[in-house]
């Protein structure tokens, strides 16, 4: 038999259905891999115990022939996400060691329906960041070096992963960075993620995997910590695409506990996959050809349209003339949410307190004390934002813009686009501490290509599609209908079909 | 922006050292809306409960936490609109409001800024010079924050969550009133108006309802003054102490060449006083934005429909009809519709039945004996049917209006059906035209000399009434009586 952990999800399903090893084999063979791994820095809390107690229960179900649709499954689980009785801290200080008495919707309905927990994965703080330096976990290793790159070197230098970006150990992208993580090296068939600006889709890129931020209000946003509300959502991360569509399905539903997940069917999105794209017209904007986009990005791009083309598709250029105004707008928009959000972190009810004379230097002592750098200059962007006299002048003028990218996007669906093809992200994973010292915005132009999909609520994916110069991978997104995430499935698995095998992180960790 | 409304009324100026004043009045009303759960989560909204026992993970602002909106206590709000006679929107938007308060557990109150769910209206007052109309600016829905404890502990403050979330309505006048009585007429007029369409309670004891009163002072035609914002004032008379004092206040330091700050006051009850808070420097910025955890609120098609044919009778209409149908004195009326209890009680009354002396034994009688012995009219000994049951007897002539308090006494302290009590102890009027002859017959016969006078003195026919009336102990048929005297003594 090979590896357990090589399987891809729907794989292991198959095999498990097909009795051919159990849920506890393949969970323990994840649990070994993960113990293995720590130096990845991927898991900031593992529950082998608990996963051992649900493989065992999945195969009671298996061997009855009954379970659900991802029944003996092993799952990471964002650190976002709340966890009944497993810490959940959004990798930030300001939790503590909080243990939440409650399950998240999207969570809840992975073990509806027969999935296995094997712990919580790292990411930036609040999921602020796209690298995952600003975990107050630490950073997380990307599985994948650049082809140069000494093996050995770069795995001593995990023993601190602050200063392993000069051994050539690169960041997993973020914020959902121990998700892309663990699941490039093959810790877990499937991980939840979440994806406020891009923090799907840009580590999924960076990682060599697949990974598909749904439609704003697909996905219930219940009980996973908030970053910016009116953006963040919940998706998944897999191997492949198929692998994606299977996780998307269990997560996705209405849920009336939050007001702005939608009201309409979740189809079997795993049918989606391999459907014919004969026929379907994907745009490719030309406002995305950016300034300074490696010329390898730009080849990779061009190559995907033409796989497209190959499998049928009509491609076309079109204009989607408010993009350069989505990243400033983005953050301006998602601070704002985020320092009213994050306000119920105040040393009153839950997680961390730092004592102070009176009750305003105990907030301050907290806050000061619970929140890394990064969270705060969010938190002092979003309030400035939003203070009188400057309200109207950001605020509001970015949510105009936020209006215009949404127009921009409705506009080329209405004109017969049912696609729209980009370069997930501007360049391959970059080495850690390469950028998280410099100015922040040279950071916050990772998600340049992801952040007008958060804006204007639309679904995303990105796939793997080729290799960099450096052998590392890169990855393409497609831009769907709102709600239309078969599309972008059917669209996805053709990329991956034509892009064939592509490499595999091989271990060195 | 303040709209001008109202011109100056020389008799509600207030007499300064130098000048006459006008004063300007405004207020909030925050009425907690009666409702099973809170605005946005399901615990209970049940007053009295130990200490944070009506918290729901959303209350506590647990991480990840959202809010769904309470769709009746929407409806609330629309049935309140609708009461005071406002345009209600069919489009409103949450907003926060942020600032720090260990009370607050999100960090915000969800509240309605920009877009409220009711827009202008307003509430009629009868006062005596007549009847006076408050605009209303708007209402909004809003939630309740918790509460701060600071007296259990020499080193630390208790929080308690159960009022947190609960759904308020903000009620907000337009800077229409010019007295302190019409700002406690206003007070009490909204509250009925709240009774009777059960959407709060009016509570102010429980802080059910509560009145931020806005202050100002100027001479007659001037423009609006510089304002002072009275705070969380929880019961009507401390509103009229308030503004009393808040007005003189501030026309002491007008007078002595001084400027009103504008600032926020509390009311000291057991000083009489207001007391500086904070000044408009050290005023919050409270960054309102648009709750994104929650869709605009667009009413569902025919609600506001549904809700109005369902709306009760209002005290105005149920004033207006009293009037009409029972024939009763504005004053009456007023007094009877004031409480929905009340005026129901007396329907019961006066249903089939004389209404004006139905009007006079609710209110002369029973509201009299009710308040004296700290009964309202839900818990009174007295039934509406029991108190029906002695007018008719009245008005049939079985017992005079003396007996007649007798007998409520009677029924007040024994309870009863006074048709029995009447058999059983005799307090049957006298309409024997023979017993009652021999009775003035017996009494012009002792009284020579008063018969004489009596006829050149008309006046003197009660003094005989009476002395009959006393013979008969009390039973004799009062006019009965006169036509027999007149006849007897030769008066017209």
């Amino acid at each position: 038999m090979s590896e357990l952990t090589d399987l891809t999800l729907a794989e292991a399903r198959d095999g498990l259905k097909a009795k051919k090893f159990t849920s506890a084999e393949l969970t323990d063979a994840h649990i070994d891999a993960v113990e293995a791994a720590r130096g990845l820095n991927a898991y900031i809390l593992e529950t082998p115990e608990k996963a051992r107690e649900m493989a065992f229960a999945s195969d009671v179900k298996l061997a009855k022939g009954e379970g659900g649709a991802l029944e003996g499954i092993p799952l990471g689980i964002k650190d976002l996400f709340a966890t009944e009785g497993f810490r959940t801290t959004a990798c930030s200080r300001i939790l503590g060691d909080f243990i939440p008495t409650y399950e998240s919707t999207v969570t809840t309905q992975l073990w509806r329906d027969g999935a296995v927990m094997l712990g919580k994965l790292n990411n930036d703080e609040f999921a602020m960041g796209s690298s995952n330096e600003t975990s107050a976990y630490g950073a997380v290793a990307n599985p994948w070096l650049a082809g140069n790159t000494d093996k050995v070197t770069a795995k001593s230098a995990l023993s601190d992963l602050a200063t392993a970006g000069g051994a050539g150990v690169l960041v997993p992208g973020g914020s959902s960075g121990g998700s892309s993580s663990a699941v490039a090296a093959r810790l877990c068939l499937g991980a939840t993620g979440t994806d406020t600006g891009g923090s799907i889709r840009q580590p999924a890129a960076f990682t060599g995997i697949v990974g598909i931020k749904p439609t704003y209000g697909r996905c219930s946003r219940w009980g996973i910590v908030a970053f910016a509300s009116s953006l963040d959502q919940a998706g998944p991360f897999a191997r492949t695409v198929k692998d994606t569509a299977i996780l998307l399905r269990s997560m996705a539903g209405h849920d009336p506990k939050d007001s702005t997940s939608v009201n309409v069917p979740v189809p079997d999105y795993e049918v989606a996959v391999g459907r014919s794209v004969k026929g379907l017209r994907i745009g490719v904007p030309k406002e995305y050809r950016v300034e300074g986009m490696p010329a390898e990005i730009e080849k990779l791009w061009h190559q995907g349209a033409e796989w497209l083309k190959a499998a049928g598709a009509e491609i076309v250029e079109i204009s989607l003339p408010h993009t350069k105004y989505a990243l400033p707008a983005y953050y301006i928009v998602a601070p704002a949410e985020a320092s009213s959000n994050l306000a119920r972190y105040d040393g009153v009810r839950y997680g961390a307190r730092v004592p102070g004379k009176d009750i305003t230097a105990m907030y301050e002592n907290t806050r000061a004390a619970g929140f890394g750098s990064e969270v705060k200059r969010r938190i002092m962007i979003g309030t400035y934002v939003l203070s009188a006299g400057y309200y109207d002048a950001y605020y509001v003028r970015a949510q105009k813009v936020r209006t215009l990218i949404k127009r921009d996007f409705d506009n080329v669906f209405a004109a017969g686009v049912d696609a729209v093809l980009t370069p997930t992200t501007p360049s391959a994973a970059f080495a850690i501490g390469s950028k998280a010292s410099t100015d922040p915005v040279e950071m916050y132009l990772n998600d340049i290509f992801t952040v007008t999909v958060n804006m204007a609520g639309l679904p995303g994916i990105s796939v793997p599609a080729g290799m960099s110069s450096e052998n590392l991978p890169l990855g393409l997104q497609l831009i769907g209908r709102p709600f239309d995430e078969e599309t972008l499935f059917a669209l996805g698995a053709a990329i991956e079909s034509s892009a064939g095998s592509l490499p595999k992180a091989e271990k060195w960790w | 922006m303040l709209v001008e409304t109202r011109p100056a009324d020389p008799k509600k100026l207030i007499k300064g050292a130098t000048a006459d004043w006008e004063v300007i009045i405004g207020m909030e009303i925050h009425a907690q809306v009666t409702s099973e759960a809170k605005l946005f989560s399901g615990a209970s909204t049940e007053f009295g409960r130990p200490p944070n026992s009506n918290v729901s993970l959303v209350d506590a602002a647990m991480p990840g936490m959202l809010p769904v909106i309470n769709e009746e206590c929407v409806r609330q709000a629309v049935r309140t609109g609708l009461g005071i006679k406002a345009e209600i929107h069919q489009h409103s938007v949450f907003d926060r409001k942020n600032y720090f308060y260990p009370d607050l557990p999100q960090g915000y109150q969800i509240s309605q800024y920009k877009s409220p769910i009711v827009g202008e209206g307003e509430v009629v007052l009868d006062m005596p010079e007549g009847q006076v109309k408050i605009g209303i600016e708007r209402l909004h829905l809003e939630q309740d924050a918790g509460k701060s404890i600071h007296d259990q502990d020499p080193n630390n403050s208790f929080v308690d969550l159960n009022r947190s979330g609960v759904a308020l309505m903000e009620i907000v006048s337009k800077p229409d009133l010019r007295s302190s009585d019409e700002a406690r007429a206003y007070v009490t007029k909204l509250r009925t108006i709240l009774r009777y369409l059960g959407t709060c309670d009016g509570d102010m004891e429980k802080g059910n309802l509560r009145a931020d009163v806005n202050v100002s002072v100027r001479k007659p035609g001037a423009p609006f003054g510089t304002r002072c914002e009275i705070k969380n004032v929880n019961s009507i008379r401390f509103i009229g102490q308030a503004i009393e004092y808040e007005a003189r206040r501030q026309i002491g330091i007008l007078e002595d060449g001084g400027a009103i700050d504008q600032e926020t006051r509390l009311f000291d009850p057991s000083k009489g006083e207001t007391r500086s808070m904070r000044s408009k420097e050290e005023a919050h910025d409270y960054r309102y934005f648009p709750d994104p955890d929650l869709l605009p609120l667009d009413l569902p098609e025919g609600l506001v429909d549904e809700l109005k044919k369902e709306l009760p009778e209002l005290p105005d209409e149920k004033k207006a009809r009293f009037q009409a149908e029972y024939g009763l004195s504005a004053y009456d009326a007023d007094v009877l519709v004031a409480e929905k209890a009340s005026a129901d009680f007396f329907e019961q009354v006066a249903t089939g039945r004389d209404g004006k002396l139905a009007a006079n034994w609710v209110i002369n009688e029973l509201f009299g004996r009710l308040n004296k012995e700290g009964h309202d009219v839900q818990t009174s000994p007295v039934s509406a049917g029991q108190l029906g049951g002695l007018i008719d007897l009245i008005k049939d002539g079985t017992i005079s209006g003396k007996i007649a308090k007798d007998l409520f006494e009677i029924v007040w302290t024994e309870g009863g059906d006074p048709k029995e009590i009447v058999e059983a102890r005799g307090l049957k009027q006298v309409t024997d035209t023979g017993a009652i002859e021999k009775a003035v017959d017996e009494i012009i016969a002792a009284n020579p000399d008063k018969a004489e006078q009596a006829k050149g003195k008309p006046g003197m026919l009660g003094w005989f009434v009476g002395q009959v009336m006393k013979s008969t102990g009390g039973k004799a048929n009062p006019q009965a009586v006169s036509d027999l005297l007149k006849a007897k003594l030769g008066v017209e």
